[in-house]
């Protein structure tokens, strides 16, 4: 019985495909049908972000890579993104037998220094028809030039420093909000909520955190508050007591870091040792539990945690089914971005169910169609970015646990 | 730059405002840079080696104090100790701290130097030997305890303002690292200076064949030296933790160029001059932090020890340490 099944499977499977590729030659010929045909596709691909497709895609050799950090200081984030983009993978390949689209990835370690031999390494290998990354600003500058030239089409789930959109990339698309839109967002809750005039604004001298930094120190300027200490840590060194002092001899009433949740985290531990009781505000990069357990709980307690996205699933629409299927696949929580990285490869994986299978017409495909998934609607314009007012939310450590506060800036 | 010149005037105004609490600051990085570079000193003053694997001596040291915590059941956010139990807590993790970083220095001599000796191996052979002893044991540690910082417990309250020195408000740590890191020197010190096996480490250091010839076991002076190098950089893996509070695989890394630095600073094979190495470089950098900005402070440092070098190339008190003397 099995056997009869998977040699008339390809046989029914090649039938559907030549029925469906006719009708695309026909919506090619046709311009203005286009546009329509697309937005059905997209009303289509709802069902596959719920759960699976129809199983009538087909495809062969080809995977999508996964691009960011797996191992060293920035893990974290890279393997919140990974493991949904292996899941949205696994869901699509149960759903569709005839189209089992491979998982790849890159371990960058988050160091742009690796970053363009691996990108290259990608490019090489053919059957990589999309990138979900570069996870990080840094790494983007160094991969996306490489992936722009092969014409690899890659959404980043995370790097949000405005300047990417700008490269003129035509492969480089964002799931999230920038540093434009984060920077005065926070700049307004350090000014409105936490009622701060003056303000420490530290970074860690890396591309992600000097961008941040800068825009919200040009936000503050602009609202009139005071920035009395400006200062750059090194993430790798282990004692910030010269900044502390400087914090300590300015008496602000608020903190800002830019930078990644280790530094973050040994930073603020040492202002609360040293008897700073500024609010803490620190953006995405600092968005983690591992934040909680490098400051320990008690320095943690109601630091400010913003980013373009929720800390957890659970807060969009949808998010609390997608963020069991997360924890029963990976064996771990989901986190910062998880629900980006899932609808970015879904995305993705629409094209390619679409009948779209080499990198030239996904590229295509995802930056003219729009695509419903958990987090919101994606409708990329031609920088890359993402069409609609932007979205920045705050979180906050209550008990030592990370909790959200909700929108902010808005 | 009119703008550079009048920061650099604010900074200056900063540092002389901060002057005594940047100097107490300064005096904690200190302390544990020289203890740190009594290791290399000893080593060096004995073999002619840089142990470049002594990083990670106190790497382990560091996660030997947060497995003794962990073993006495301390978890984060749990009460304070005080008094007595506070002091049994802290010598228990002292040990065993000592422990791990002794047993790491012996097993280093053991299997990456000492069969290169026994085969008469150039230095160059034990130099790239202790490199690559120090990526092994390092990235054996971000394999078995993951990469990401593992978290230490605080163990006593960091009370503000323990007591003032000068107009500086001192914190209770500061005062156990500084002191503790002192009685550790002062004692290690006495032992090289007053004791037969230290008069032994000196007789090595200043011309092995002969100390051979007159009945000095070299290979046991070897290895003493190794262990007090690791007994120094235990006790140091834990006052850096009372500070720091976490820790991972690579935390040696930076603190062991600094080390070194402060080491070459004082003199190399010099006991005394690496406690004064020490204490200049963390005072350069932490008035040079200030003055010139966080991110400048590792140039500030390295530029005073290149203008040390240029005047007095075996560094400050550039005795060797069969010399050093009482």
């Amino acid at each position: 019985m099995r056997k009869w099944l998977r040699v008339l499977a390809p046989v029914a499977a090649l039938a559907i495909v030549a029925a469906a590729c006719g009708d695309d030659d026909d919506d090619d010929g046709d311009a203005t049908e286009t546009t329509a045909a697309g937005g059905a596709t997209a009303a289509g691909t709802d069902t596959t972000a719920a759960g699976g497709g129809g199983g009538t895609a087909t495809c062969e050799g080809i995977a999508i890579a996964f691009f960011g950090a797996q191992t060293g200081e920035s893990a974290a984030l890279g393997l919140n993104e990974s493991r949904a983009v292996e899941l949205a993978l696994d869901e699509h390949n149960e759903a569709n037998p005839d189209c089992q689209v491979e998982y790849k990835v890159f371990d960058s370690q988050g160091d742009p220094a690796q970053a363009p031999g691996l990108a290259q390494e990608a490019v090489n290998d053919e059957s990589i028809v999309a990138i979900v990354g570069p996870a990080f600003t840094g790494e983007s500058n160094a991969a996306n030039p490489l992936f722009d030239a092969a014409g690899l089409p890659a959404i980043t789930p995370s790097a949000s420093n405005p300047g990417l959109s700008t490269q003129g990339w035509t492969i480089f698309h964002r799931a999230i909000a920038n540093d434009d839109a984060q920077a005065p967002a926070m700049a307004q809750y350090i000014l409105e909520d936490a009622g701060a005039s003056t303000v420490a604004v530290i970074d860690d001298n890396s591309d992600y955190g000097k961008g941040l930094s800068e825009l919200v120190v040009a936000g503050l300027e602009e609202g009139g508050a005071t920035v009395a200490v400006t200062d750059s840590i090194d993430p790798a060194a282990q004692d910030y007591s010269a900044t502390v002092t400087q914090i300590e001899a300015a008496d602000v009433d608020a903190v800002m870091f830019g930078g990644y949740y280790e530094a973050a985290g040994r930073l603020t531990k040492q202002l609360r040792d040293a008897g700073v009781d500024a609010t803490f505000i620190s953006g995405d990069g600092s968005l983690d539990p591992l934040f909680i357990e490098n400051a320990g709980p008690e320095a943690a307690e109601g630091a400010i945690l913003t980013a373009a996205a929720f800390y957890s699933p659970e807060g969009y629409e949808g998010g609390e089914d997608f963020g069991s299927k997360f924890t029963e696949s990976s064996g771990e929580a989901p986190g910062l971005y998880s629900a980006e990285a899932y609808d970015a490869t879904n995305f993705i994986l629409a094209a390619i169910d679409a009948g779209n299978v080499d990198r030239a017409s996904i590229l295509e495909y995802i930056s003219t169609e729009t695509f419903t998934g958990i987090t919101k609607t994606f409708k990329f314009q031609e920088s890359g970015e993402l069409d609609g007012p932007p979205a920045i939310y705050a979180s906050t450590v209550e008990n030592g646990e990370l909790v959200g506060v909700g929108q902010i800036g808005a | 730059m009119l703008d550079l010149v009048a920061s650099f005037a604010d900074r200056s105004e900063l540092l002389k405002d901060q002057f005594w609490q940047l100097t107490v600051d300064g005096l904690r990085i200190g302390a544990i840079y020289a203890l740190v570079a009594l290791g290399y000193t000893l080593v060096y003053g004995v073999l002619r080696l840089i142990n470049f694997a002594h990083s990670e001596v106190f790497m382990v040291g560091t996660f030997g104090a947060l497995f003794a915590t962990k073993a006495l059941g301390i978890e984060q956010g749990d009460p304070r100790k005080t008094g007595f139990a506070l002091v049994g807590v802290l010598v228990f993790c002292l040990l065993v701290a000592m422990a791990f970083s002794a047993g790491t220095a012996l097993i280093l001599e053991r299997v990456a130097y000492r069969p290169l000796r026994k085969r008469g191996a150039t230095r160059l052979a034990a130099l790239i030997s202790a490199i690559g002893a120090s990526f092994a044991i390092s990235e054996a540690f971000a394999l078995w305890r993951g990469r990401n910082a593992e978290g230490f417990p605080r163990l006593f309250q960091k009370t503000k303002s323990m007591f003032t020195f000068f107009d500086a408000e001192v914190q209770a740590d500061h005062v156990v690292i500084i002191g503790g890191a002192l009685v550790m020197m002062v004692a290690l010190d006495q032992f090289v200076q007053r004791t037969r096996l230290g008069r032994g480490i000196r007789a090595v250091a200043q011309n092995a064949d002969t100390a051979a010839l007159m009945g000095v076991n070299i290979d046991r002076v070897i290895m003493l030296t190794f262990l007090l190098g690791g007994i120094m950089a235990g006790g140091a893996a834990l006052l850096d933790q009372l500070y720091i509070e976490s820790t991972r695989y690579n935390i040696g890394f930076l603190l062991g160029v600094k080390a070194f630095t402060a080491a070459v600073l004082g003199g190399i094979g010099n006991l005394r001059g690496a406690l004064l190495g020490g204490f200049l470089l963390g005072l350069v950098e932490s008035y040079g932090a200030i003055q010139f900005g966080t991110e400048w402070k590792d140039i500030v440092a390295f530029v005073i020890l290149v203008v040390v070098l240029m005047f007095r190339p075996t560094g400050l008190l550039g005795e060797s340490l069969a010399r050093a003397r009482a």
